[in-house]
């Protein structure tokens, strides 16, 4: 809402500085975007939070002047010479604004006309460029006359952007006296959250400026005649739905004339950001700024035909299903049984709270003006407004809660401006209709509630007086007053003022008090204090703790963490299978409004998303080594909250080093560097016991490919990337190598973590290492024989681990050789040569009843 | 004889003083001392020689021998220092050559971000409990007070989830780690609903706001919520947490001021904002006045204590939440918000 300074004057005295008054009103929860200057100094940068624009006004050299006579130029048909008198000096001033044309060559003005004068040397902005830009006024010859000076629009004074014409004051303008302090100004633009509704207007934001400086509220200006008190009976009403309309009033005013609205009205109108129609539309929309109720006036000689010469009778019902109404925007509109209309018997006449009718809209002609102020349901309005994408003034207001007891002011200050503006005469009494009375809330609190809050000690007295400064009405509640020796705390009984909806009951009441004691008091003198309360039970977060276990594992092994977006789309995720493989068809997460179909899907697979930021980084990068840990969404079969499973997937490729200037291991990763990583990340979480079964997989090659199992459980697949899953990404050609993955489920993975762990002593005698070369088919996986050797071994076989894989002449066609380093350690013995030969021969047995396999000499 | 002896030690001196290696000094040792040199040959000759001349030549010969071998002894030791200066003078690395890199892993800054948090907020007996992403309205928005058509669901453009037949109560991303109030309050309340225990926990996780994306707005962020519920808990405290969290992560001097402001779920509600630390609050292109905005927060309304299961008349709680990238933004002077998600490794490998 745009509040200028001079209109919140009318209600509050403020003796503070721009910036001052910026600071408090944030700080009271109602945040200043931005201030225009209209002239009055500019504040300091980086003393206001707020993006400042406008112009400060010299007061020497901008000042107001009276123009006599418009004579034309002598040598240039689309310029004028004006006689200006600036309260010191006559000049004469040259001119190109159209709004002069109709008073050149008439001779001396009958009535002097008032503008803004720029003297030599002002600081302006200038009317002809795009934009704001500043120039100064120089003395130059135009066409053969001599100017230095100028009569300004509002452009070049930095008021709004219209440069049509030149900026006419009122006729009681004081010529020579400073513009800034004719009609200096600055405009506030202020955030009102949802529950700032109260707010929404000069008198409201004036109350909270008052309240916070201890200043009282002025009463309303008056400009013209009063409704007589009393029941109008010039219309009917007839209130269909109490929950959608719980208020309506009408007022009559006859005989006025529809004529453009004082300058300053105009003028504080732009200002507040509204465009000014007429003197009866201005009144509706200055009245509905002033104090916060929209109005709406209806040509009541045109509702008047439309009944026939009967009474009017305005009834409010909702809307038929497919109803049409044309709106003064002139757009047809079909509605539907959510909007509510304003009625007559003969159909509808407007939108209720959003727009008017076409038809009934004040025209040049209108004579008699009924007036309509009411009380909406604010959920409807904004749902209606929104459905209809009718943003305005009227829908910002009540679609955020305007209070029914405003429509009944709303409708008498619209009336008295009407008749000060147009000269007609307001209809004695108002038509009121008000089935839906709201009872102002009335909540009970004490400063032990204040203490439970906010954690101070604040005076029955003072809680009095802070909530008082916000019209809340307090007295001491005599039936809490304690009874002889056990006196209780003194409870105060708080009526909310009849122009909030903020304020609820009961235990929500006094918190909604508590806000605004807090508020007036100052957030900021309020203490910084720890916690004295008791600590909660302790469950700490074991999930987390392996989590972020798994993520240093990972780090160590060279891997670099992402972290992706959730959305992408099933195309770009089905890249990740091959062509010859199932497709994914678990119905995805669908996002009913996407900012791009491709941000419209919840992802299945973090390895899909590990592949993509692959993919985009193998143009920066030759090596990758990356992981990502995160969830995945799989939509329930019962449109219920999806299941949300979390995964690991991890991505390898490039060399295998860094290389550099010295010789360095840069030959390609391949499917064993992440086996490794694995079998290290599995060893470091402490999992026992997981195997690595050759697997099928539609990400990976079948025959690089494996699986992860704990028991009867897959944890996770992993290998080469299949090549025509390779194909349908885009890697450069560098990029050559194998792309290894892995997809680990990582909740299973999880629940594998042994809670905790017990290590072994360390060895105090000496172990015997040998090396151990057998023969056996190729077909028999490594795997195989070095689980036979542990088992054969039994428990003094504390490693075993292969060193060297040999295929060639020495062994034959169809056989490999597989050498072993064998660790044998006993805590309590040193073995001696004949008990190793012992073990020795026992492994080979069971290696050669079991595999066939032989002890390569 | 002894004139004999002088010489043999003045010229093996001399020669070991032409000695340059230890090739050299070696030929000399076979040469003076060896059994075959001229002082073994007056050894060697000992029995030629006179009962009275045997103990003086004896007590000469011995003498030069042991200064022939000290002599040696020295002049090693001088040749090894010479031999090791030179390779220490010659044995010199190019210092600038790069070092062997090897490949280092490294943590999300995000994951960095509330690494700290989490630590800055377990020592002040915050635990962290997590909560699921996609929502249902009704934890999101009715739950914590945000009835169906509110306008205060303006404050938070949602991404809704395409379903059937849930009428008010779509499915939805979450559009704050709020929704973890209520399910962590009930999950708290159910251990004992007569006296449910205190809560202090914080939520951290990825929120959604259907926004449009550019250098400083983000539509998928990270959040943290934190929660403190219990039978003496005040907005007091709510500001000492906050101070003492900016003091950690922005150091000592860092001052918070908190601003009056609107959230459905809090009852007085709060803005947060730090002290600039870039230019201690003196006004700089980050921060502009001074004070840089970190988030919202306020005391727990009512309504959604009860929603809980915590009497609001028995109980009362603080909440806040801020944007962890908002925060690493500011740590890491980090200016376009869009990096924390695009995996562009020329960003991630900065940390």
């Amino acid at each position: 809402m745009k509040a200028p300074l001079s209109w919140l004057q009318d209600f509050v005295e403020i003796d503070l500085s721009i910036p001052e008054l910026a600071h408090l009103i944030t700080m009271a929860g109602m945040e200043v975007e931005a201030i225009q200057i209209i002239g009055l100094p500019m504040p300091e940068p980086g003393s206001v939070d707020a993006h400042l624009s406008g112009l400060a006004w010299d007061r020497e050299k901008i000042v107001v002047a009276s123009i006599s006579e418009v004579m034309p130029h002598p040598n240039a048909d689309r310029l004028v010479l004006c006689k200006l008198f600036d309260g010191q000096d006559e000049h004469i001033v040259l001119t190109g604004a159209p709004n002069l044309f109709e008073f050149k060559g008439i001779g001396p003005l009958s009535k002097l006309l008032k503008v803004a004068y720029a003297k030599e040397g002002a600081q302006i902005y200038d009317g002809h460029q795009e934009g704001l830009v500043l120039t100064t006024l120089k003395r130059a010859k135009i066409r053969g006359v001599d100017s230095y000076s100028m009569v300004c629009s509002e452009k070049e004074l930095g008021i709004s952007d219209e440069h049509e014409g030149i900026l006419f004051l009122d006729d009681d303008a004081p010529a020579g006296t400073a513009l800034a302090d004719y009609m200096g100004d600055a405009v506030l633009d202020v955030k009102l959250l949802p529950s700032y509704a109260r707010c929404a207007s000069m008198l409201g934001l004036a109350r909270e400026i008052a309240a916070m400086t201890g200043k009282t509220i002025k009463p309303l200006r008056r400009f013209g005649a009063q409704v007589a008190p009393g029941r109008g009976d010039f219309a009917a009403i007839e209130i269909t739905n109490l929950k959608m309309n719980p208020r309506f009033v009408l007022g009559l005013i006859k005989e006025i004339e529809i004529r453009p609205s004082p300058g300053w009205v105009q003028r504080r109108l732009k200002l507040a950001g509204m465009r000014p129609i007429n003197n009866i539309v201005d009144a509706t929309n200055y009245a509905m700024l002033e104090i916060g109720e929209p109005l709406h006036a209806f040509d009541h000689d045109v509702l008047a035909r439309r009944a026939g010469g009967k009474q009017v009778k305005i009834i409010t019902r909702t809307a038929l299903p497919g109803e049409k109404l044309v709106t003064l925007d002139n757009i047809e509109r079909t509605l539907d049984e959510t909007a509510v209309l304003v009625c007559d018997e003969a159909g509808a006449l407007s939108l209720a709270g959003v727009m008017g009718g076409l038809e009934s809209e004040i025209s040049s002609q209108t004579r008699t003006i009924l007036l309509e102020g009411a009380a909406w349901d604010f959920i409807n309005i904004r749902r209606t407004a929104r459905t209809h994408n009718l943003p305005s003034e009227a829908s910002y207001r009540f679609s955020r809660g305007v209070h029914p007891s405003m429509a009944e002011r709303g409708v008498c200050r619209g009336l008295e401006l009407m008749q000060a503006w147009s000269g007609g005469e307001i209809a004695p009494g108002l038509v009121d209709q008000y089935p839906l009375t709201r009872r102002d809330p009335v909540i009970y609190i004490s400063s032990a509630d204040v203490k439970r809050w906010l954690g101070i000690n604040l005076s029955t007295e003072e809680i009095m007086r802070l909530l008082s400064a916000l019209d809340f009405q307090c007295k001491l509640d005599t039936l809490n007053i304690g009874i002889g020796l056990f006196t209780t705390p003194q409870v105060i009984q708080v009526t909310a003022p009849d122009y909030r909806l903020d304020i609820g009951e009961g235990v929500t009441g006094k918190a909604d008090l508590v806000e605004e004691i807090a508020r007036i008091h100052g957030y900021d003198q309020l203490p910084e204090t720890r916690m004295a309360d008791e600590l909660p039970p302790q469950f700490g977060n074991l999930l987390l703790e392996k989590e972020e276990r798994l993520r240093d594992l990972l780090v160590t092994q060279g891997l670099t963490e992402m972290v992706s977006y959730r959305w992408t789309t099933p195309e770009r995720e089905g890249r990740r299978l091959s062509p010859d493989s199932p497709v994914d068809d678990k119905p995805y997460l669908r996002i009913a409004n996407p900012l791009a179909y491709e941000k419209g899907f919840l992802r299945h697979s973090t390895l899909a998303s590990v592949l993509d930021a692959a993919e985009r980084n193998a143009r920066l990068r030759n090596r990758l080594a990356l992981f990502e840990i995160g969830p995945i969404f799989l939509a329930s079969e019962e449109n219920d909250l999806p299941e949300e499973r979390h995964q690991l997937a991890i991505l390898l490729a490039g060399p295998r080093s860094l290389g550099g200037w010295q010789p360095a291991d840069t030959s390609t990763m391949d499917f064993y560097d992440l086996k490794g990583i694995l079998t290290a990340l599995l060893a470091g979480l402490r999992i026992p016991d997981v195997r690595f079964e050759p697997a099928r997989h539609p990400t990976f090659h079948p025959g690089k490919c494996a699986r992860l199992v704990a028991g009867d459980r897959q944890i996770g697949s992993f290998g080469e990337l299949h090549p025509q899953v390779r194909e349908r990404y885009d890697w450069p050609a560098a990029f050559r190598g194998p792309i290894l993955s892995a997809e680990l489920d990582l909740d299973a993975l999880m629940e594998l973590i042994p809670v905790l762990r017990q290590t072994e002593a360390v060895p105090t005698l000496p172990p015997v290492l040998e090396d151990l070369a057998v023969v056996v088919d190729e077909a028999i996986p490594a795997g195989r024989v070095a689980d036979l050797i542990r088992q054969a071994g039994g428990k003094v076989v504390t490693e075993v681990r292969l060193f060297d894989v040999y295929r060639g002449e020495k062994v034959g066609p169809g056989k490999k050789s597989l050498a072993f380093n064998l660790t044998y350690q006993a805590m309590t013995r040193t073995f001696a040569d004949k008990d190793v030969a012992g073990m020795r021969m026992r492994i080979l047995r069971r290696l050669e009843q079991e595999l066939g396999a032989v002890l390569r000499s | 004889m002894l004139k004999k002896l002088e010489s043999i030690e003045a010229t093996a001196l001399e020669t070991l003083s032409a000695v340059q290696d230890e090739n050299m000094l070696e030929s000399w040792r076979v040469a003076q001392l060896g059994r075959s040199s001229p002082l073994m040959q007056v050894f060697n000759g000992f029995s030629a020689l006179s009962k009275e001349e045997r103990p003086v030549v004896g007590q000469k010969a011995n003498q030069v021998k042991n200064a022939l071998e000290s002599a040696f002894t020295a002049r090693q030791v001088e040749l090894h220092q010479d031999v090791l200066r030179r390779a220490l003078n010659q044995e010199q690395l190019d210092v600038t050559l790069p070092g062997r890199v090897q490949p280092r892993g490294r943590l999300h800054p995000d994951t960095q971000i509330l690494r700290e948090l989490y630590r800055v907020f377990g020592e002040m007996g915050f635990q962290v409990y997590r909560s699921r992403e996609v929502e249902s309205d009704e934890y999101n928005f009715q739950l914590l007070n945000f009835p169906v058509g509110h306008p205060a669901r303006d404050m938070q453009d949602t991404y809704f989830i395409a379903t059937e037949g849930r009428g008010d109560n779509p499915l939805l991303l979450r559009t704050h780690t709020s929704p973890g109030q209520v399910r962590s309050m009930r999950e708290f309340s159910a251990l004992d609903p007569e006296n449910p225990p205190p809560v202090r926990i914080i939520v951290p996780g990825m929120v959604y706001r259907y926004e449009q994306v550019d250098a400083r707005h983000e539509t998928q962020f990270d959040q943290l919520e934190g929660l403190a519920v219990g039978p003496g808990i005040t907005f007091s405290n709510l500001k000492g947490t906050m101070a003492d969290m900016a003091r950690r992560l922005f150091g000592a001097q860092t001052r918070t001021r908190f601003r009056a402001s609107f959230f459905p779920f809090t009852e007085p509600s709060a803005e947060f904002d730090i002290q600039c630390f870039l230019c201690a609050g003196k006004g700089c292109n980050v921060c502009g006045s001074g004070w840089l905005e970190i988030g919202g927060s306020g005391m727990v309304h009512p309504q959604v204590l009860a929603n809980g299961g915590y009497d609001p008349e028995r109980y009362s709680g603080f909440a806040f939440g801020f944007g962890v990238q908002r925060i690493a933004m500011l740590k890491y002077g980090i200016n376009d918000i869009r990096n924390f998600w695009e995996n562009d490794l020329r960003f991630l490998e900065q940390f």
